[in-house]
């Protein structure tokens, strides 16, 4: 059948999800971007939201059963607030989630309890490389097999807290194959490097880092000897970023309407000239498309359809798109206000691009 | 539970449907685009014969079916009517969409009576479509001086009261079907006229008219950009009498409620939907076909890659299948809120203005990226280029959409935002 209601459960956690987007999130939102720093209260707040904990089983700390729907639905209300307030509420999941889809029995045992039962910690996870056509799928960054385990060569960017993160989830191309590799942070060779500036979210603090003659064990390679697949952890990826994707366009969406239903202009609001009104409508319908477009691929993940993988890269691509269009007419909406800091949707214009872009800094 | 599992009868109407459109569509599309005003008797006879022994199929509103026979055991299911409606005309045009509009079974007409008449007005009217012959309906709304701003139609109906019939007078155009409802069978259409042109919308209503009635002719015949297997006539009313009880809707004018007119556009909210789902047909046709000579050429499209990596062919596929499937979600959801009475003019308007978007503009870019192959009438794809555009001109237009879109997310009234 089809259906296009969540459960109840799914309904509290939006609602209370959405309570904290709105109340907490958004309201230091501006000054995060500029100061470049979240509170640390902000995100401890946001991370008692439960929403990895109640995607954990059980028997490895948490408290349920892992939902690809749930977490879209979860992460459109964080995204709502903030991108990067809900990349960093999301962080300890780069790290844990693979564990989860990808670990060994004894990773799972070893890592995860430690990640879901604690305060929020800075937990990191490294893929993003320095090149205009960064492909997860063919890294540059290199695992060798030696003796007992892996070296690892090559440099990486946009790592989140990776100062501060006692684990860093790396990848690298072992003969052909991405493959994790937890990394503990005191490992001889892991040099942290500069802090990195970008476009937008630059309220999550991000660091390239070299890797110079890793020595890793072999019982720190994801999924163990036999290594693992990277398809689930990338449709998560996908998903995530869809997700984000909507929740920022939503915003700007919203406040954009808001903004031109109170604005006068040549004697009525500027909503109610169609050059607006239209614009409004378009972007209500983009949104709502490739809500129901990540719902489904999410779905097709949840129940494991063929084809999921495919659905999950397609919604993605259908957010990257969305969130640029969508944002990008917010700006134009507000006029030359839109180009003031002080209103959000120039910061959301720039975040707004990035959704196709930081795929490999969000999972669900 | 949010869900997306197509439900079984579907897949199993879909299954049968497929081998329709491949084996009784496609082999004459292109012999009735280029044939206009003949008629695919084949394909109408076999498809009312096959709707008459199933049952199914009906392109009215669902409803009408489910009345016979209130089965104890149906009721716990949930209602999936307009869902199976949509599916069908989604395949029925991806077969081709000029001959799915001339598929017998009263369409617009029909669905005008379900929507507004009563139930003896039902019994009466809609009866005839399970008659032995194929039997056509339409709507006959549009004026030459109007299309979509409806509260301009100039078409009168006086009450003579010494008959107790309406005498209609007026113009209709661009009435689909509307020479198969009058003169290729024993149908009606539903013809818009005041009944006091003072009263703006309050004054407009809408009346069943038969085939046969002396004074309603058809004059004209259109010649089209695409859907040619599909009649668009004109049609003149002279002095045309109908039976008083042929009026849908109360024959009362309240000039402090336009109800009626509002309880007309309802309609819309069902059959905008169905009219996206069909779009939706022609543009998956599109992008299959599509694929299918990229494939024959070697060329597969790598879902997956990051869009830098991917060459310009691959990534204007990937954009169609967005596209695509994202328009035709919004149709689900429209569909499915019919289904469950949930209220969703909203939805309706946002599934038709995105399919009519969606098809425009994969048919479009397939032309110019077969090159010479697209613009041949070799393969199929200038046709359905031609066949696309309709999608957003009938049935509300693209910006008629956008506007009632707007006027909803905005919560404007027709006054606030014009």
């Amino acid at each position: 059948m089809y259906s296009f209601e969540p459960s109840e459960e799914q309904k509290m956690l939006v609602d209370a999800v959405s309570k904290y987007a709105a109340k907490d999130l958004r309201p230091k939102a501006h000054d995060a971007e500029e100061e470049c720093h979240l509170p640390e209260d902000l995100v401890e707040k946001g991370w008692e939201l439960g929403f990895l904990q109640a995607s954990i089983p059980e028997e490895y700390g948490g408290f349920g059963e892992r939902s690809a729907l749930t977490g879209v639905l979860a992460v459109e209300e964080l995204s709502y607030g903030d991108m990067a307030g809900a990349m960093a509420i999301l962080m300890p999941g780069l790290f844990a989630t693979p564990i989860l889809l990808a670990g060994t029995e004894e990773q799972k045992q070893r890592f995860l309890p430690e990640v879901v039962e604690a305060e929020w910690k800075p937990y990191s996870a490294a893929l993003i490389e320095a090149k205009f056509d960064f492909d997860p799928q063919d890294l540059m960054t290199t695992a060798k097999p030696v003796n007992g385990g892996y070296i690892l060569n090559g440099e990486k960017t946009y790592v989140p807290y990776a100062t501060d993160a006692s684990d860093i989830l790396v990848y690298a191309n072992l003969e052909g194959k991405t493959q994790g590799f937890i990394v503990p942070k005191e490992t001889p060779g892991l040099q942290i490097g500069e802090r990195q500036k970008l476009l937008g979210i630059n309220a999550l603090p991000l660091y390239s880092l070299g890797l110079n003659e890793l020595q890793i064990p072999a019982e720190n390679r994801l999924g163990g000897v036999d290594g693992h697949s990277m398809d689930d952890i990338l449709d998560a990826m996908h998903l995530a970023m869809a997700a984000l994707g909507l929740g920022l366009s939503r915003a700007a969406f919203d406040y954009a309407r808001e903004y031109a239903k109170d604005r006068d202009v040549f004697g009525v609001k500027v909503a109610q000239k169609q050059a607006i009104a239209f614009m409004l409508a378009e972007m209500a319908t983009e949104i709502e498309a490739i809500r129901l477009l990540t719902w489904e691929a999410a779905w097709m993940v949840d129940t494991a359809k063929e084809g999921a993988s495919r659905h999950a890269y397609l919604a993605h691509t259908g957010a990257a798109d969305m969130a640029m269009m969508v944002s990008d007419r917010a700006v134009q909406i507000l006029g030359g206000h839109g180009y003031i800091r002080e209103h959000p949707v120039e910061l959301w214009m720039r975040n707004g691009r990035g959704v196709a872009t930081l795929s490999g800094l969000a999972i669900l | 539970m949010i869900e997306f599992e197509m439900p079984k009868p579907i897949a199993q109407q879909s299954y049968v449907l497929q081998t329709v459109a491949e084996n009784m569509m496609r082999p004459v599309s292109r012999y009735f685009d280029e044939h206009e005003h003949e008629i695919p008797w084949d394909y109408i006879n076999f498809m009312h014969m096959a709707m008459r022994a199933t049952g199914a199929g009906s392109l009215a509103p669902p409803e009408r079916k489910e009345e016979p026979k209130p089965d104890e055991k149906k009721k716990e299911r949930p209602p999936i009517a307009y869902q199976m409606l949509a599916f069908m005309l989604e395949m029925l045009a991806w077969g081709d969409v000029g001959m799915y509009l001339v598929t017998p079974g009263g369409g617009l007409g029909a669905a005008a009576v379900e929507a507004a008449g009563s139930s003896e007005q039902k019994k009466k009217f809609l009866a005839r479509f399970m008659d032995e012959k194929p039997t056509f309906a339409a709507m006959a709304m549009t004026e030459p001086q109007c299309g979509s701003d409806t509260s301009a139609i100039r078409a009168t109906a006086v009450l003579d009261k010494n008959t107790n019939e309406w005498v209609l007078n007026g113009e209709k155009i661009f009435v689909t079907a509307g020479q198969k409802s009058l003169e290729e069978s024993q149908g009606f259409i539903v013809v818009w006229a005041t009944i006091d042109p003072s009263a703006g919308r309050a004054g407009m209503r809408s009346f069943v008219v038969e085939a046969g009635i002396p004074g309603c002719q058809v004059t004209k015949m259109e010649h089209k950009l695409g859907i040619r297997a599909s009649d668009t006539a004109s049609i003149v009313l002279t002095d045309c009498r109908v039976p008083f009880e042929n009026i849908l809707g109360s024959p009362e004018i309240r000039t402090d409620t336009t109800k009626g007119f509002k309880g007309a556009m309802a309609t819309f909210d069902a059959t905008r939907p169905l009219v996206a789902a069909t779009g939706i047909g022609v543009a998956r046709a599109t992008l299959e076909l599509l694929k299918q000579i990229l494939a024959e050429q070697g060329i597969h499209i790598r879902y997956g890659l990051p869009r830098q990596k991917l060459t310009n062919i691959e990534r204007e596929i990937i954009d169609m299948e967005v596209m695509l499937q994202s328009a035709w979600l919004l149709v689900i959801k429209a569909v499915w809120m019919a289904d469950n009475k949930k209220s969703n003019p909203l939805e309706a308007s946002m599934s038709k203005l995105r399919a009519g978007d969606v098809v425009t503009r994969i048919t479009q870019r397939a032309v110019e990226l077969m090159g010479p192959l697209g613009y041949s009438r070799e393969l199929l794809l200038e046709k359905w280029f031609r066949d696309a555009k309709i999608t957003d001109i009938y049935e509300g237009t693209g910006q008629i959409n956008r506007l009632i879109v707007a006027r909803n997310i905005l919560d404007y009234s027709g006054r606030e935002l014009r």
